[in-house]
């Protein structure tokens, strides 16, 4: 079984949802990302979610974006963010790492190179925004042959004759994008989130994930009342943004807040009582 | 724009999933997926609907007042002493530019999909006009992001597209120009999906984009073709034309393409030279990877991290191409060759003292392509410039780099 069909088998045992983090590898600098991965667990994240830099993140909002250039400037590259996750997992086995990001920089790594190294890395899965179902034969074959799960966006866009298709080219879990719109700029409705599950159970076992606009404990305790996951990043982002000097460095405290707010989230995640879902 | 090519034509892309050999596709975020299908469907529908045509056509008649001319260049013929030198003349269009050409059909097409709300990316400004302009006539909400350079070093266009009604949005993002512009109404779109309509400036994004603003462009070569048979009675040797995501090209070259004995120039931006790093020449200095839903050749780094471009025309001033021109220089069908700031300033002067003829920056670099080609042919050689814009907006760059004050 691999890394994340184990954790949520066992969240699901627990009864519980899980809190899924992002930041994004090499924000503001290696050292401090690494820091932060490595205290994520412990602070309560279930699973992480790594954004692998790129100059033209057109799926992500203001917050995501200033993330990825202060990661650029601090010399990130794929192969780095790849260094990144194989230290984390020399000191957990277990937590599993999905990376996030855009297709060039994998397609200038290699497909077939980089999906060998990510597995051996230690990364249990990738999103890749820009490659949808219908470009999916651009990485799929060489992810499947890694053992490695492509986690899938769905949308509030994403109608019932398309669904079947986004869904069966999906495995790990399904990442719920819970608006219509960006990263980290507004969040959804909780009646609007249990329509969108219910539709999903229809057609997938996988685990629900909810992301894209969930910021405080409460969204992030609602959602995991509702699907499986609360998946948080812009919010985690900007604490890390608002701790750095005025030059942009990471200053003494800026892993702490990071992890305090991962805390926080994490108690209200475990906190909530689960009503659909299951 | 109905009657399919004959077998082995080179002008039966895209296939469909949008790819013209390896290059095109469809590389968005899901969230954007099902209106992209829509998009192609909506316009599927169109362009077989006598009615949608008419009504461009219409437009382009007596709105932007098609046919543009061909002109016979003569003093610049004379001047460079080798072949005929024609230019087609689009900087006569309504807006000045040829951009309004594929404008009006997107247009025409987002109200059939009942969209009331437009936006577009721009980088010269010149799309951004013909789309403010179209919005104008049309009476929709028109918002149109530009880098925060451009929106510097062209106030001109800025000034006329709040005149028209539009809200310009500068995009400070990155180095601020065409790509960043592009990213951020990708944005927009992605959170106004319902009733938003991205009007693409370009023959570039994902598929149907490329094929559809190539299709209304078309109507540049089909004119061109009747014009210089009418003309000379015969096709030309050489077409040129400047290639920044290269839709004025594309719709010249486009129906010339089964036709072996014309060869086909696009001019990519040098800027300070291929060789200083600062150009948009993405044929020459680029390779291939994945940007703003389309495959095709990028300026990048070895991590495949987007490079920032460099012009004199804001223009041309992006880091990639459209698709088709990717694949059109595999096969070698266009030589892409390119120009620098200095050359395209240089056949800016040359064509405003010969021709009375003030061309876009952008248009300059065709010209001075053709400044080397013309006298490499012989006299009764013929060959025809897409001069696809007026460089009225160009003044104030020109003044500058020329250090005169305005």
């Amino acid at each position: 079984m691999s890394r994340i069909a184990e954790r949520f088998a066992v969240l699901r045992r627990e009864g519980r949802g899980a809190l899924i983090t992002f930041v994004e590898g090499y924000d503001p600098d290696p050292a401090t990302s690494l820091a932060i991965l490595r205290g994520l667990p412990g602070a309560g994240a279930d699973l992480i979610e790594i954004g692998v830099p790129f100059t033209d993140p057109m799926a992500d909002g203001p917050s995501i974006q200033r993330a990825g250039l202060r990661a650029l400037k601090a010399g990130a590259t794929l192969a780095g963010v790849l260094a990144l996750v194989r230290d984390f997992r020399a000191q957990d086995p277990a937590t599993p790492v999905v990376l996030m990001g855009y297709f060039n920089p994998i397609l200038a790594y290699g497909v077939a190179r980089f999906c060998t190294d990510a597995a051996a890395s230690g990364v249990d899965g990738l999103i890749v925004v820009d490659v949808p179902p219908e470009e999916a034969d651009e990485i799929e074959p060489q992810a499947r042959a890694q053992g490695l799960d492509l986690i899938r966006l769905v949308a509030p866009t994403t109608d019932e004759a398309r669904l079947p298709r986004v869904l069966a080219a999906t495995s790990g879990f399904v990442y719920y994008i819970s608006i219509t719109g960006i990263t980290g700029t507004r969040s959804a409705t909780a009646e609007h989130l249990r329509g969108a599950v219910a539709r999903l159970r229809r057609h997938t076992d996988l685990p629900l994930a909810i992301g894209f606009g969930i910021r405080t404990p409460e969204q992030a305790a609602e959602a995991v009342r509702i699907a499986d996951a609360a998946v948080v990043g812009s919010a985690l982002v900007d604490t890390l943004a608002a701790s750095l000097d005025a030059a942009g460095r990471a200053r003494p405290d800026t892993v702490r807040q990071v992890l305090d707010q991962v805390r926080v989230l994490a108690e209200a995640v475990r906190g909530a009582a689960r009503s659909g879902g299951g | 724009m109905n009657t399919p090519p004959p077998p082995n034509s080179l002008r039966q892309g895209p296939d469909a999933r949008g790819r013209f050999g390896g290059f095109g596709g469809r590389f968005v975020a899901e969230t954007l997926m099902p209106l992209i299908l829509e998009v192609e469907r909506a316009y599927e529908a169109a362009r077989r609907d006598p009615q949608f045509l008419a009504e461009w056509r219409a437009l382009l008649k007596d709105y932007v007042g098609r046919p543009s001319p061909l002109w016979f260049a003569r003093r610049l013929t004379e001047h460079l002493g080798g072949a005929k030198v024609y230019f087609k003349r689009e900087e006569l269009n309504h807006t000045g530019a040829h951009k309004i050409n594929a404008v009006l059909g997107q247009i025409l097409l987002a109200r059939r999909m009942g969209r009331k709300r437009i936006i577009a990316e721009t980088g010269a400004g010149q799309h951004g006009v013909a789309t403010a302009t179209a919005c104008a006539l049309f009476g929709l909400k028109c918002v149109v992001y530009m880098g925060a350079t451009d929106v510097e070093r062209q106030q001109p266009n800025v000034f006329r597209m709040k005149l028209l009604g539009a809200e310009v949005r500068p995009v400070a993002a990155g180095a601020a120009t065409l790509k960043d512009a592009m990213n951020e109404a990708l944005r927009d779109w992605v959170a106004n999906v319902h009733d938003t309509y991205y009007c693409i400036g370009t023959v570039a994004g994902p598929h149907p984009y490329p094929a559809m603003v190539r299709d209304f462009q078309c109507v540049i070569g089909e004119e061109t073709r009747a014009q210089i048979l009418a003309a000379e009675g015969r096709l030309p040797d050489a077409l040129v034309c400047a290639v920044g995501g290269g839709s004025s090209a594309m719709g010249l070259f486009h129906p010339f393409l089964d036709d072996p004995g014309v060869a086909m120039y696009g001019v990519e931006a040098a800027g300070r030279g291929l060789d200083t790093g600062e150009h948009a020449a993405s044929l020459n200095r680029g390779r291939p990877g994945v940007l703003h839903g389309n495959r095709t050749y990028l300026l990048q780094d070895a991590d495949g991290q987007i490079r920032e471009a460099h012009s004199i025309s804001a223009g041309l001033d992006y880091p990639g191409i459209g698709p088709e021109h990717a694949w059109l220089h595999e096969i070698g069908r266009v030589k892409y060759v390119a120009a620098t700031d200095e050359e395209a300033l240089e056949a800016f002067q040359l064509c405003s003292r010969l021709e009375g003829i003030i061309p876009a920056l952008e248009s300059a670099h065709g010209l001075a392509q053709v400044i080397k080609l013309a006298p490499t042919m012989p006299k009764d050689g013929i060959i025809v410039l897409n001069l696809s814009g007026r460089g009225d907006k160009d003044i104030f760059t020109v003044a500058k780099h020329l250090g005169v004050a305005l």
